[in-house]
């Protein structure tokens, strides 16, 4: 793999630029892998690069039915945040947090982490209890967040609106400074570029139309619509696809995918520092690099696998981002896009063996997952490698849907009474 | 002192259908020209022979007006009417002038003429595609802290407003028949077939003139009328016909699921003084039966060396700025094409009195008759000829010409140079619709293939350039038929797609395909060459087509460069999706009337206006505002708490309870119902008497809580807490509806009828008794936990005897719009023997001395009634009931659960902060093992010392045990209690 | 936004006069208490979701207020048939379910 730097860069500057590599490999698949990876994605990418990387096991493909990146990790808002509740949510979100910090250097591409700071707001008394629930659980955790009142929350971030006498006043705001976002492209080629490098097989425009099990039950390999690929671990990190693969295994799911929307404005030069999120008035925004802002909505009320979704849930969130900027009603909706969440009953993840031997899953991750990406990845090696999870991952199985032991994040901000 | 802007050099008398008696001025970078009304701002600019209009994003190069339509990627101005209605990136060739419009260029610094930010495109070698990717990684924090901050600051083009917006923005919902998006020829006449058919038609046009494409028609007759005059002649026709609403200046920007379409309306920006009532733009959505895609095709540019030259256009955009704007963009004029249709704007120019120094055709044989009219009009024809460069710093100065098959070069003197690379239609919302496209290799584009839903493509979109054919096609698109004789109309043939001479594989030279990114032909080449493959990886890594255009003029190109660089054929490599909007529109259009108090209703109580009067704090709750506490002279809010506290346990006190939810549970099968919904039992609860109910959802957890009155066999009155009402009425019907639809049981929702006033304290029966008449109030007759029925100031009552503080209490419910009136008597009466008022906060003190839990606060989702010590809330005998099941899951039956405890802090002054976590050993190192946390925490003046409710693992057996709570400077000891903290026999209920 | 027929009102009306209300056909238990953890979990947290043909649940909440069922395209999001609460799953035919599943025919040229 050839190094970036900006000694590269003006070498080939020099030369037209013609020297440069593929960043990764387009080979025909083998017939025989150790380890099947479904899903380019960030967390699928990853997953390979890790497995590579740490445990040795470089004979492997990671399937992809698009174009890698093309999926969620393409189509998110790049929020990165560990300030969760409980110890597990803490664990992997913190976890990944690091492997972010250096996650420019270990792969030699740079994704743009930029840790300008999460602030989430507080619109009513019942807000205000969550966050300081989750601010005190955070510091014990060793996960930075703190409280800032309104003015501090207006002094972190300029156009805010304060006025007591909006509809829902700001009441108050938790900021994890070690929050921010992340070139969400950048992390899907930069795990690419790294696992090809290492000899894994990138195989686009491949979708898997059957999971293959032997005689015990345990998976065997995949059929594709390039044929039949073996391997006796298969890592399932499909996102809203999940169940629709995890059938091909017999295995029914308890996951929903949903429509889940997102759009930039046109650019501007830089006028938001940072990212704010409220979940009362239903809203995140953040601005690109290019000079976009990056507004997420809520998801829709059905299923769907349609990449759509109604104009009325993009209108409502941009009611929101109106309501807490009211400056930026003058800006203008570039490009809207959509994606599909696969989200569980207690919207936590599921990063965990199955029940089916040789078959893993990470999915789940709602619409939250890019911020986990590393971490995410980094366990789900671990899982599939040693056959066995991380104890970062270990709660986030599949048997607690059975047993009761949720990781109920959603729940644990109940809706105010 | 008036100024009298310079004439408009560049306007050609007698051309264009703008009149030049109505003038009117505007500002670009401060200095003022003049513009006739109907000008768009840059054939205003134009006429005064501006060209340089704006820089790139990227190397900052000098750049001018290009289109004259929404695929402008060039020209981007900040606009302004005033100081707060200032709107950046806006088009230029959109835009109309108004009078006293001030425009101003953006990217650049310190002016437009000398920007510093140029320097970027000396060094450009080094900013290649991608670049950003492979450097700025070192050292880790440098990203952030210095490199980060001069991309962002490089980066954008305009600047966002900064003061709140004063305009109106309106919605509407409209449904139609047949809905005609593009007012062109094909669209007019299936305007009008519909019409004629009698359906419900609305046409949208993103102009302020309809006609499309034969505003910019100088020759072209149609039925023997000049093409411009037959379109308004068809306007006026549908103008005039009942069933048709016309609505110009409208894009539709986005094809939903099952044939809904938004458009935006712009209604005032064109204004010079509009009416301030007035919304400035209008969504709507629009549920058509039918939709007609008249929306015709955009002229691509040739990508060759430099072809960003202020100066540089596309011949299309040339035509109508002299044909419909009375504008000629050159005095010496050359033309670059691949395609028939740059002839008739070279044509146009040549007879408005422009030199055409040359029409370079890429081509070996353009059509003869062409080459015949150039002939006669003394215009000189290269053909098998390309420009393979420029030159000119902010206005292009000459092209270098070349015969395409040798290499010798030839530079001649231009001011103006037009450009053609065929014409790509417009799928994008036939494509958003999910109709499939197919590729015309033959004519190199996407032409609309198999519909997803109920539209059909007509026209130029549809890839019918014949003017003929697309009025026929459209009139057919609408059931009708149009058969017009069309004369002279011009021809569309020829393409050239992808890199044009010199800027091949292999070349370096800076030819755009996307303008406004600066993306270059050899962007494309090297981002395949590092494997980028995917024409959506290409799009990502060079940023082609993502500017604020959306590639309207470059996709076509990047993907036939990236095509050409693969080895592949254009299909194979595939199309990027197509995104709304079409052209960008304001979020106040989004959002429009949803602003301030119209964000969300706000639902307020019949004894509101009494609580303002009386200097209430309010508090969100939902949609509701509830009185929080009632400050008296310079109390701050913990001082007005306590005096509640005080006043209420010591005399009485009065509180709104209106924001309970309320249903109304009736039918012969109430019962069975209520047994069902709630954990507790039902059967024995005697008319008359309440009871404290618990909801689970059926995996066990608490869902909602609230005291139910049986008002009969058949009739019990049900209580939820302020925000679950809709949610538990909601999942009450789906038992009703979908689990047991035999049932005979009724629910009403009745919040709203209900008015509640609830007086607690020693007093409170002796204040409300001698307002009430018909129910026995005595203790014996009315026991704590009964409801009645009767009248109160001669108001009927559901009067409930039930305390949420631990005192004597009743609950009045009256009818709502009696609940103010009723309150005031209640307060007179209250008021002489010393009553207070309390709000939420004192109501919440209260209830926490008595260990009663707020669902939502003790509770939060991942609580059972055991875990909250409500067991004795659940029928024991019962077989069934929501929940019972989800109870008894492994993980809800294990021990170690959180349980609900009291928590008393050593030190009695110290009042914890809810939400602190608790641990067992404070000295461990972070990450600590927390083990629950507090969920409520007061001052409690009548005990003297702060209480707390918490969820402590296995707290029921941890009772007495000394926990700790860790704050970021101190660590705080508690003892862990019963949670009940004030009168724990319950002898004040009495009294 | 969708477009919903309510079969109670007999009439197309805006999705935002509609509450989803997630799969249809997934019954309780009627011996509720009985039934296994395994049971459990397949009645409250297995879902089908169907990547083709869904069967789910609507409440015409700022309607009429009645729940029914629905079954819809999960990619084209175009709904086949509504249908009231209770009635059974209706047997979908090959050309119903084509009539839903896309870009079909060709257009008008």
């Amino acid at each position: 793999m050839r190094r970036y730097s900006a000694f590269s860069l003006a070498r080939e500057a020099m030369r037209s630029h013609t020297g440069w590599d593929k960043q990764w490999d387009n080979p025909e698949p083998r017939s025989r892998y150790d380890v099947i990876i479904v899903g380019a994605g960030g967390h699928g990418l990853g997953t390979a690069y890790y497995l590579a990387a740490e445990h040795g096991i470089t004979n492997i493909a990671v399937l992809e039915k698009g174009w890698l990146g093309g999926g969620n990790t393409g189509r998110n808002t790049t929020i990165i945040r560990s300030n969760y509740l409980y110890d597990e949510s803490a664990g992997i979100y913190n976890h990944a947090i690091k492997l972010w910090e250096g996650l420019s250097a270990e792969l030699n591409y740079n994704v743009m982490f930029s840790q300008r700071g999460v602030m989430m707001l507080a619109h009513n008394v019942h807000d205000v209890q969550v966050a300081q629930r989750h601010i005190h659980a955070n510091r014990l955790n060793g996960v930075d967040n703190q409280w800032l009142t309104p003015e501090e929350a207006k002094a972190f971030c300029p156009p805010l609106n304060i006025s007591r006498s909006a509809r829902y006043p700001v009441m108050g705001a938790a900021l994890q400074k070690k929050g921010g976002t992340a070139r969400h492209d950048a992390v899907a080629w930069g795990y690419a570029r790294a696992a090809s490098a290492r000899g894994v097989h990138i195989i686009q425009n491949c979708e898997v139309t059957g999971i293959h099990r032997g005689a015990d039950g345990a998976v065997t390999g995949v059929e594709t619509t390039r044929g039949t690929i073996n391997a006796g671990k298969v890592g399932v990190v499909a996102a809203g696809h999940t169940s629709v693969l995890m059938e091909m295994a017999g295995l029914r799911m308890p996951l929903e995918s949903f429509p889940l929307q997102a759009l930039v404005s046109e650019p501007v030069k830089p006028v938001f520092p940072c990212v704010v999120m409220s979940n009362s008035v239903h809203a995140y925004i953040s601005q690109s690099d290019k000079g976009e802002l990056v507004i997420g909505a809520g998801t829709d009320q059905y299923t769907s696998y349609s990449q759509t979704g109604g104009l009325h849930i993009l209108s409502h969130t941009l009611e929101a981002i109106c309501e807490m900027f009211p400056m930026f009603t003058r800006m203008k909706m570039l490009r809207t896009w959509g994606g599909i969440v696969d989200v569980t009953p207690d919207r936590s993840p599921i990063l965990a063996k199955t029940p089916v031997k040789g078959l893993y899953a990470n999915c789940g991750w709602g619409t939250g997952g890019f911020k986990a990406t590393p971490g995410s990845a980094h366990v789900f090696a671990h899982t599939i490698a040693r056959d066995e999870p991380h104890e970062i991952n270990a709660g986030f199985t599949l048997e607690r849907f059975r047993t009761g032991r949720l990781i109920d994040e959603a729940a644990a901000a109940a809706v105010a009474h | 002192m008036s100024f009298t802007p310079p004439p408009a050099a560049y306007r050609v008398a007698g051309k264009g259908r703008l009149s030049p008696a109505k003038t009117v001025s505007f500002t670009f970078d401060g200095r003022r020209y003049s513009a006739l009304e109907g000008d768009t701002v840059a054939s205003a600019l134009l006429a005064h022979g501006v060209h340089l209009v704006g820089r790139s994003f990227k190397y900052h190069r000098p750049r001018g007006i290009l289109s004259s339509g929404p695929e402008e990627p060039n020209a981007l101005l900040d606009v302004a009417r005033d100081a707060t209605r200032r709107q950046p990136n806006v088009r230029a060739t959109t835009q109309e002038v108004f009078d006293g419009l001030i425009a101003t260029s953006q990217n650049r610094w310190p002016s437009l003429a000398l920007d510093v930010g140029a320097v970027n495109d000396a060094f450009a070698r080094f900013f290649p595609a991608g670049f950003y990717y492979k450097t700025f990684m070192w050292p880790r924090t440098a990203w952030e802290r210095l490199y980060e901050p001069v991309i962002r600051r490089a980066a954008g083009l305009g600047t966002a407003p900064t003061e709140p917006d004063p305009d109106r923005y309106a919605n509407r919902f409209a449904h139609c028949d047949l809905l005609v998006i593009g007012g062109g020829p094909a669209g007019l006449a299936a305007a009008l077939a519909g019409a004629k058919a009698g359906l419900d038609v609305i046409v949208c046009d993103e102009n302020a003139q309809f006609g499309g494409s034969l505003l910019a028609e100088s020759r072209a007759q149609i039925d023997g009328e000049p093409a411009g005059r037959w379109a308004e002649t068809m306007a006026d026709q549908l103008r005039a016909m009942a069933n048709v609403r016309l609505l110009p200046r409208t894009t539709a920007f986005a094809y939903h699921a099952q044939n809904m379409v938004s458009l935006a309306e712009r209604i005032t920006d064109h204004m010079a003084a509009p009416d301030t009532d007035a919304p400035r733009e209008r969504l709507w959505q629009v549920r058509a039966e039918r939709v007609v895609l008249a929306t015709g095709a955009i002229e691509r540019q040739l990508v060759f060396a430099d072809n960003d030259r202020p100066g540089v256009m596309l011949a299309s955009a040339a035509r109508e700025y002299l044909n419909h704007y009375g504008v000629a963009v050159g005095r010496k004029i050359g033309v670059y094409t691949a395609c028939d249709s740059a002839y008739a704007a070279a044509f146009d120019l040549a007879e408005a009195g422009s030199e055409i120094v040359a029409i370079v055709d890429a081509r070996d044989n353009p059509d003869s008759a062409l080459l015949a009219r150039a002939n006669d009009l003394g215009v000189k024809v290269l053909t098998a000829h390309a420009v393979t460069g420029t030159t000119g710093r902010r206005r292009v100065r000459s092209m270098t010409v070349e015969p395409m098959h040798q290499s010798v070069r030839r530079k001649v003197e231009i001011d103006a140079l037009l450009v053609c690379g065929g014409w790509t239609p417009s799928a994008h919302l036939f494509s958003q619709s999910r109709g499939k496209l197919a590729y015309d290799a033959a004519n190199g584009r996407f032409l609309p293939d198999a519909p997803a839903q109920n539209c059909v493509c007509v026209g130029s979109c549809n890839g019918t350039d014949d003017l003929a054919g697309a009025i026929a096609e459209g009139a057919a698109a609408a059931g009708g038929e149009a058969k017009v004789d069309v004369a002279e109309a011009p021809s569309m043939t020829g393409h050239l797609i992808g890199a044009a001479k010199g800027a091949g594989v292999g070349t370096t030279s800076k030819a755009f395909i996307d303008y406004q990114n600066d993306v270059t032909a050899k962007d494309i080449r090297l981002a395949v060459r590092e494997g980028m493959h995917s024409i959506e990886h290409v799009k990502r890594y060079t940023t082609t087509g993502m500017a604020t255009d959306q590639g309207k003029m470059s996709n076509l190109h990047a993907l036939a460069i990236a095509a050409e660089a693969l080895d592949a054929e254009i299909p194979q490599v595939g199309l990027t999706t197509f995104r709304a909007p079409y052209t960008p529109v304001t979020f106040g259009t989004f959002v429009n009337h949803a602003r301030g108090p119209l964000f969300d209703p706000t639902r307020r109580t019949p004894m509101h206006a009494w609580a303002q009067r009386n200097g209430a704090v309010f508090e969100d709750v939902g949609h509701w505002k509830r009185a929080w506490y009632f400050p008296r002279g310079a109390e701050d809010m913990g001082e007005a708490v306590n005096r509640e506290c005080a006043t209420t346990r010591q005399v009485a006190g009065i509180f709104d309870a209106s924001t309970l939810g309320k249903i109304e549970v009736v039918g012969p099968d109430a019962v069975a119902f209520m047994n069902l919904m709630y954990t507790n039992p039902w059967d024995k609860l005697a008319v008359g008497r309440c009871r404290y109910g618990i909801m689970c959802r059926e995996d066990g957890y608490i869902y909602d809580d609230g005291v139910v009155g049986r008002l009969a066999q058949d009739r019990f009155h049900v209580t939820t807490t302020t925000g679950g009402a809709p949610r538990v009425l909601n999942m009450m019907e789906d038992y009703l509806q979908t689990e047991f639809p035999d049932w005979k049981v009724w629910l009403t929702s009745v919040s709203e009828q209900w008015a509640v006033i609830a007086v607690n304290g020693p007093k409170a029966r002796e204040i409300i008794e001698p307002l009430v008449k018909g129910i026995d109030m005595s203790g014996e007759a009315m026991p704590h936990m009964s409801v009645r029925e009767g009248t109160i100031c001669g108001v009927p009552t559901r009067l409930m005897r039930m305390s949420f503080t631990g005192e004597l209490g009743f609950e009045i419910n009256v009818p709502a719009d009696y609940g103010a009136t009723v309150w005031d008597a209640v307060w007179a009466r209250g008021e002489r023997m010393g009553m207070t008022p309390y709000g939420t906060e004192a109501m919440h003190v209260m209830r926490a001395e008595k260990g009663y839990i707020i669902v939502g606060q003790d509770t939060d989702g991942t609580v059972t009634p055991h875990d909250a010590g409500l067991s004795w809330a659940i029928g024991k005998k019962k077989t069934d009931f929501v929940g019972i099941r989800g109870l008894a899951r492994p993980d809800l039956v294990a021990s170690g659960r959180r349980q609900l405890v009291g928590l008393k802090t050593k030190d009695p002054n110290i009042v914890l902060e809810e939400g602190a976590q608790v641990v067992a050993d404070p000295n461990q190192a972070v990450p600590m093992t927390m083990i629950g946390h507090v969920t409520s925490s007061y001052w409690s003046q009548v005990l003297g010392h702060s209480i707390a409710m918490a969820l402590i693992e296995g707290g029921h057996e941890r009772m007495g045990e000394t926990l700790y709570v860790p704050m970021a400077n101190e660590t705080i000891a508690v003892d862990v209690c019963d949670p009940v903290f004030y009168d724990p026999d319950g002898g004040r209920l009495d009294g | 936004m969708l477009l919903i027929r309510c079969p109670y009102c007999e009439e197309e009306r805006p999705e935002l006069e509609f509450a989803g209300a997630g799969e249809a056909h997934i019954a309780r238990p009627a011996n509720m208490s009985d039934i296994s953890d395994e049971d459990f979990e397949a009645f409250f947290f297995i879902r089908e979701n169907q990547k083709g043909i869904v069967f789910e649940r609507w409440r015409h909440i700022h309607g009429c207020g009645r729940f029914f069922n629905a079954a819809r395209h999960s990619v084209s999001d175009k709904f086949i048939v509504t249908y009231k609460a209770g009635e059974p799953k209706p047997e979908l035919t090959d050309e119903q379910i084509a009539a839903v599943a896309g870009a079909t025919g060709k257009s008008g040229k």
